[in-house]
């Protein structure tokens, strides 16, 4: 859907876009002045859910909004794209980046919002100059700026580029960044919605989520609901990593079962066997592959399998990797990228990430398990932001499922898995011998 | 309000009321570190989590808002279990260093620890490090004991005014610094102390001084300036060890200036004097008290006997207690004698007899957040009255409109909306040109007395700053340092009160001292027989009583006050300290108690009586102030000397309603809308904020701090150009015949044609007045 | 401090933010400083947090917050490697033994000549990609096999 009918790096213009009927729903909304309820009503409709993790209701979330604010409103597209496992938002911004721009500003006229920033991933800057690019296009053709066509209806809409910091994903740092600040999370409440940013009534939605807006006013929010399940409306970008043939996004109705997506990305690399997979992005509880071969792509589906559909990104493992290692270098991003601001997280990533360490490295102790158990259960649930979850529900689902493996570290100071095989699975692009 | 019940105890409270705010009300104690009630909320320490009726998680209870019927635990399981959980956390890169640690035995930490940490640490891990930072001379730093709650971040921004500390990088290596090489330089910096729950930040002077628990905790009252912050003062045998806040809303809240916070360490100057001395061929001679003052009593009745008693003169500093200044006007008055006065940097005259009451700041302090407009008028707001600033910056957050006139713009850390940058010579025509747009936009008359006397044009600084007060609902004019030292102080004054009319407002005086107020109510100002304190040293006397005054800094013309005294024949000298100056003209000096050796009162700018006792025995021969008055009195055989105890002084002294003898209306000067001869060079004097009394120039830390620097030659670039001169030139800067040598600096915030010398100084004390033509050449 | 032409960079991005909010600017204004000194030390923050008119010191939370930015001297090609986990189970660590063999570095070193400083990198967004690496900040690469590597060093060598 929102890739569909892209050419890669070729046909991401304006006119390509209009060409594929872009900008239709923006259009007439201006022209018939579609009532700001009636947008919302058919998002409602549309069951689309935050493309961004949480899996929020957008149409709930818009309605959200104050609608009679003395002042600017604001809206903020998260384009903070560094979940490792997620890499959706580039394709999208890259190869349509229209789409996200007459989302954001269709988005606007239904929030009677006057500003919007599309704040971008620091680490894909080339993406945040063709963003800007495609900006200038659309102003140029007075789809954004004073008057949209014509009309009363004004949106100005900005691009702001992160610069290598993982927890502006979280929506109330990205505002404090957009701001000019660290990245910290802000305690809610209050809400963006009431107190977002500078102060003021914001709207904070992920790229695909803007993204998939027009197509759900061209066809009808009943359309885009069936064209997935109940309660999981819709098509959904998956980014599938790891030990696949053919890693890359795949954008297919929620619902469908994982094998098939599996079977997309060209099936497990060496024909491996497939030993875990973490279903929607690094924070989200692994999965051992045997219950996710049972799995739907889809919110519920997920979730009875004790994880979370987050952002749509798969990562898949197979029977070489050390299930220790890879928790491992999770465990230090979260160290790495916690903010500092609050103490169970500032204090807490750490030291799992050293307990983890020290297992890996064969100088784990009896009692580790129960303290990384003891530690993610004090971190869970006492933090600013959702970091602290992120950071534990790994640790905690690897020692659940993978268990065994971590006592065989802490009690044979080495790895379950041979060193001769070890990876194997991993060293494609780049010759062992090295 | 809404109702709560926490801990199963229902409480009521207000609208947008957290949990933490109700809790307090409740009586249930939640521990706590990052939340502080003057700071915004950051809701990071985690170490208030509670457990709220059907919230799946523990709440943060300092950024939870209460809702109708909300139900709160404080100490159940789940709120233990996660503040232990959080504890923990904070304990396992926090140093084992309590033995020896300042903060030992007033930790936030430490307290909380014993409640809710356990024996022995489940980290097994090398603890973080993280090097100190050089905050200047008042702030000590042990970093590795951070625990990053960000308190002393929010102070310097959101109190302070200016961000001068920050959490810079990440994660656990995020630690709290200013910016690289750059000192913590605010006047109200020494709070962080106060405000940081664990040992990373504590006070360099007081370092390694004393234990907590050794420490005797005394009420007292700052000495230094107008607003009279309430003080605990801490000794140990018998010396000032520290001094911190004593929690006052209507005055200081819960915060103090550096000046309140470290003069103590002048306490224990070299300086001090510690025993009588009388000046014998030249040479000076300690003597027993009987002996220093029947040499006193003895000199004052001869000169009074042989050149009449009006030749006699007392001049007394406003940081005087109200005990002090009415014992020794008493004193003088006995002898058949009207000069006395306190005014000692006040240079027009002309209100006295004019005046209903005593002058003051015309509002109460507290009031201040409630104020839409303000116009300051001849004010180093900032520098002068810190705390009053502080103020002023909050209101100003909450849409207060601020306005200033004057010669200085230096930067007060709040937005001035509104400001006429002129030359004091042009201060009393530009607050006229105000009176007269205000009465326009009010669409009134302005009062007869002004009739005629004021100006026809309105530039555009006076009409913008008419219109932010025409627009106001709740309107104050303040009248700085400047304005009541200025030459035309009392029509200022006039055109204040007119503008107070014609805006339904108010309008007082700021006050330089910590008795401005209480000087008058004292009745230390000559009657309508009396020489006022510039014309007892234009119209030099035969003998002088000071008291706690150093004559070459404390008074309005240095050079001719030295002139004078050093030609009479006795001069009397009540003081804490020695000083080359007064040994200069003095012929007898006498220790008197500073303030933390005596009872006493002070009045603060806005009348509140605040009086305070001894938290020390006198050093030395040292004598409270009023009893070496009291007994001088007696040895004079004076009527009303019979005071048994301090309260009973100032039970005279303040007899009546202190309320009533306020009012700063002024009825009978002349306002004249004349400017200055144009071409000359002005001056504009500052009594620079660690230089502005005898006890804080003797405070070695402070005299370190950004603010003591020495004084230097200021002027707009505009000037500097004018005169061809740079920054950093050396200049000789005269005035009346007299000069001195100072670098020159260059000051945007100045008025073109001003060049701003600092008084109180060693290195301008050689200059006159505070205001008038000077010259400037380079040297 | 600053060439007109970063200034002008600079004022274009203030441009985008309401008048009274020129610091939200702060971020895009120290990457324009960055990119004409290569780093960015205190005096340049403090120009770029006066400029914005900003306390230096929120200047410099904002530049040791996100670390992108360079607070000490880097390597003319600065190349940061991803090796978080969806990358290292698709070649990400080995690409960067490979460089580190190549260049004779490990992370957070600077080749002896000045040429290149090596970073590890968390995710950047671009898993499929793997093994991706950036030059400079700006220029991401990916698939980078142990021959693109070799392609890469040599072109930036000339550089």
């Amino acid at each position: 859907m929102i890739l569909a009918g892209c050419d890669g790096d070729r046909t991401w213009r304006l006119q390509d876009y209009v060409a594929r009927g872009g900008y239709s729903a923006l259009k007439k909304i201006v022209a018939d002045k579609v009532a700001q309820d009636a947008i919302i009503a058919e998002l409602k409709t549309s069951v689309l859910r935050g493309r961004g993790g949480a899996g929020f209701p957008t149409g709930l979330k818009w309605s959200f909004m104050p609608r009679s604010f003395p002042g600017d409103k604001y809206l903020a597209c998260n384009s903070d794209e560094g979940e490792p496992g997620t890499f959706k938002d580039r394709d999208i911004l890259r190869y349509n980046p229209h789409s996200v721009i007459e989302g954001m500003a269709i988005a606007a006229y239904a929030m009677g919002a006057a500003r919007g920033y599309n704040y971008i991933h620091g680490e894909i800057f080339e993406v945040y100059a063709r963003f800007e690019e495609a900006l200038a296009e659309a102003r140029e053709a007075g789809l954004i700026g004073q008057n949209i066509l014509g009309s009363d209806f004004s949106f100005e809409l900005f691009a702001h580029h992160g610069y290598g910091a993982y927890i502006c994903g979280e929506e109330t740092a990205l505002l404090e960044s957009i701001e000019g600040k660290k990245g910290q999370p802000r305690f809610k409440p209050p809400f963006p919605a009431s107190y977002g940013l500078y102060g003021k009534p914001t709207t904070i939605n992920n790229t695909e989520t803007f993204a998939s807006v027009p197509f759900i006013m061209n066809m009808g929010g009943e359309a885009f609901l069936n064209l997935g399940k109940p309660n999981n409306g819709g098509m959904k970008l998956f980014s599938v990593s790891g030990h696949v043939n053919r890693p890359g996004n795949y954008e297919i109705p929620l619902g469908t079962p994982f094998a098939e997506l599996l079977e997309m990305a060209g099936g497990m690399r060496g024909g491996r066997k497939i030993k875990a997979v973490i279903p929607g992005g690094s924070s989200s509880p692994v999965v051992p592959g045997s219950t996710m071969m049972d799995c739907t792509m889809d919110y519920d589906s997920i979730s009875k399998a004790g994880s979370m559909l987050g952002s749509g990104a798969v990562i898949v493992m197979d029977e070489t990797t050390c299930m220790v290692k890879a928790l491992e270098r999770l465990s230090y991003f979260y160290f790495e990228e916690s903010c500092g601001q609050c103490t169970p997280c500032r204090e807490g990533t750490g030291w799992l990430y050293r307990v983890v360490h020290r297992i890996e490295h064969g100088l784990g102790r009896p009692d580790d398990l129960d303290l990384l158990n003891s530690v993610t259960t004090n971190i869970m649930g006492r933090t600013i932001c959702a970091l602290g979850d992120a950071a534990s529900m790994p640790v905690q689902s690897f020692v659940k499922h993978f268990g065994s493996e971590f006592e065989y570290h802490i009690e044979n100071k080495k790895c379950l898995v041979p060193p001769e095989v070890q990876y194997a699975g991993s060293q494609i692009y780049v010759s062992p011998s090295c | 309000m809404l109702e709560i019940e926490i801990d199963g105890k229902q409480v009521q409270v207000n609208d947008g009321s957290t949990v933490i705010e109700a809790a307090a009300i409740a009586g249930s104690y939640i521990p706590h570190f990052c939340y502080h009630k003057k700071l915004s909320i950051a809701a990071s320490c985690r170490m208030c989590l509670v457990q709220v009726e059907k919230a799946p998680k523990p709440l943060p209870a300092c950024a939870t808002p209460v809702t109708n019927g909300m139900k709160v635990w404080t100490h159940s399981e789940l709120a233990v279990k996660a503040q232990k959980g959080v504890m923990e956390f904070l304990l396992i890169n926090h140093p084992l260093d309590c033995p020896i640690c300042d903060q030992g035995g007033e930790c936030q930490l430490q307290d909380l620890a014993v409640g809710y940490g356990s024996a022995a640490s489940r980290y097994q891990e090398e603890k973080r490090v993280v090097f100190n930072k050089n905050l200047g001379s008042l702030v000590s730093t042990d970093m590795t004991r951070c625990i990053n709650c960000t308190r002393c971040v929010r102070f310097t921004a959101e109190i302070a005014g200016e961000m001068e500390l920050g959490q810079a990088f990440r994660g656990e290596h995020a630690e709290i610094m200013p910016f690289i090489e750059k000192t913590v330089d605010s006047e109200l910096s020494g709070n962080i102390i106060d405000l940081c729950p664990v040992g990373a930040l504590t006070s360099k002077p007081f370092r390694f001084a004393a234990r907590t628990w050794e420490l005797s905790r005394r009420k007292s009252v700052s000495p230094h300036d107008s607003l009279g912050a309430n003080l605990i003062v801490q000794t140990k045998h018998e010396l000032v060890k520290r001094v911190l806040p004593l929690e006052n809303e209507d005055v200081n809240e819960c915060w103090l200036s550096d000046k309140d916070r470290f003069s103590y360490e002048g306490l224990a100057s070299e300086q001090r004097l510690t025993s009588p001395m009388i000046r014998h061929g030249g040479q000076w001679k300690q003597v027993d008290w009987q002996a220093a003052l029947e040499f006193v009593a003895t000199g004052l009745r001869g000169i009074a006997r042989d050149h009449g008693a009006e030749t006699l003169g007392a001049l007394a500093s406003p940081h005087s207690t109200v005990e002090e200044l009415y014992l020794l006007q008493r004193l003088v008055r006995g002898l058949g004698c009207d000069n006395v006065d306190f005014r000692l940097r006040q240079a027009d005259f002309r209100a006295d007899g004019k005046r209903a009451g005593a002058p003051w700041l015309g509002m109460p302090v507290a009031g201040v957040k409630d104020l839409t407009r303000l116009l300051v008028v001849g004010s180093f707001l900032r520098k002068d009255a810190p705390l009053l600033a502080q103020r002023v910056r909050q209101a100003a957050k909450k849409g207060l409109h601020v306005s200033a006139i004057g010669p200085n713009a230096e930067e007060w850390l709040l937005p001035v909306r509104n400001r006429a940058l002129v030359a004091p010579s042009a201060m009393v025509a530009t607050l006229a040109q105000v009176v007269v747009a205000l009465a326009k936009e009010k669409d009134a008359e302005v009062s007869v007395a002004l009739l005629g006397k004021l100006p026809e044009a309105v530039g555009d600084d006076a009409l913008a700053i008419a219109q932010s007060l025409a627009s106001g609902r709740k309107v104050a004019v303040w009248l700085g340092n400047l304005a009541a030292q200025h030459e035309r102080a009392s029509e200022l004054q006039m055109l204040a009160q007119e503008i107070a009319r014609l805006t339904d407002g108010c309008f007082g005086f700021i006050g330089d001292a910590a008795n401005s107020v209480g000087g008058y109510l004292a009745a230390a100002v000559p009657g309508e027989r009396g020489l006022n304190a510039a014309a007892m040293i234009e119209q030099p006397r035969k003998a002088y009583v000071l008291m706690n005054l150093e004559p070459d800094l404390d008074v309005a013309n240095p050079a001719a006050t030295m002139a004078a005294l050093d030609a009479a024949q006795l001069v009397v000298a009540l003081s804490s300290f020695d000083s080359p100056a007064l040994r200069k003209v003095a012929d007898v000096l006498l220790p008197v108690a500073p303030f933390t050796e005596t009872s006493g009162t002070f009045v603060n700018c806005e009348g509140r009586v605040q009086s305070f006792t001894a938290v020390a025995k006198p050093l030395g021969e040292v004598r409270p102030g009023w009893k070496v008055l009291r007994v001088l009195g007696n040895l004079l055989a004076l009527e009303g000397f019979g005071q048994g105890d301090s309260e009973a002084v100032r039970a005279e002294a303040l007899a009546g309603d202190v309320a009533a003898a306020l009012d700063n209306g002024l009825e009978g000067v002349v306002v004249s809308s004349a400017t200055g001869p144009a071409g000359v060079l002005e001056r504009v004097t500052d009594v620079p904020i660690y230089f502005a009394d005898p006890l804080v120039r003797r405070a070695l830390s402070l005299q370190k701090a950004r603010d003591a620097a020495p004084p230097a030659a200021r002027m707009a670039p505009a000037t500097l150009a004018a005169l061809g001169l740079c920054a950093g030139d050396r200049v000789r800067v005269a005035q009346g015949g007299t000069g001195v040598e100072l670098v020159v600096q260059e000051d945007e915030g100045l008025a073109a044609g001003c060049v701003r010398v600092a008084t109180a100084h060693p290195s301008t004390a050689a200059l006159g007045a505070m205001s008038g033509d000077l010259s400037v050449e380079r040297a | 401090m600053l060439s007109q032409e970063s200034l002008q960079q600079i004022d274009r991005e203030i441009a985008k933010y309401p008048p009274d909010q020129k610091q939200s600017a702060a971020m895009a204004a120290l990457r324009i400083a960055q990119v004409e000194k290569g780093w960015l030390p205190n005096e340049l923050i403090e120009f770029v947090a006066r400029y914005l008119g900003m306390a230096p010191i929120a200047a410099f939370e904002v530049a040791s917050f996100y670390n992108m930015y360079d607070l000490e001297p880097v390597g003319r090609h600065k190349i940061t490697v991803c090796t978080n986990l969806p990358c290292a189970l698709s070649g990400g660590v080995h690409a960067a033994d490979y460089i580190k063999h190549k260049l004779g570095i490990d992370f957070n070193e600077t080749t002896p000549d000045g040429k290149f400083t090596l970073k590890e990198g968390e995710c950047m967004g671009a898993c499929g990609d793997a093994p991706v690496l950036l030059v400079n900040n700006h220029h991401m690469c990916s698939w980078m096999t142990t021959e693109k590597i070799d392609q890469m060093l040599a072109e930036l060598d000339k550089k």
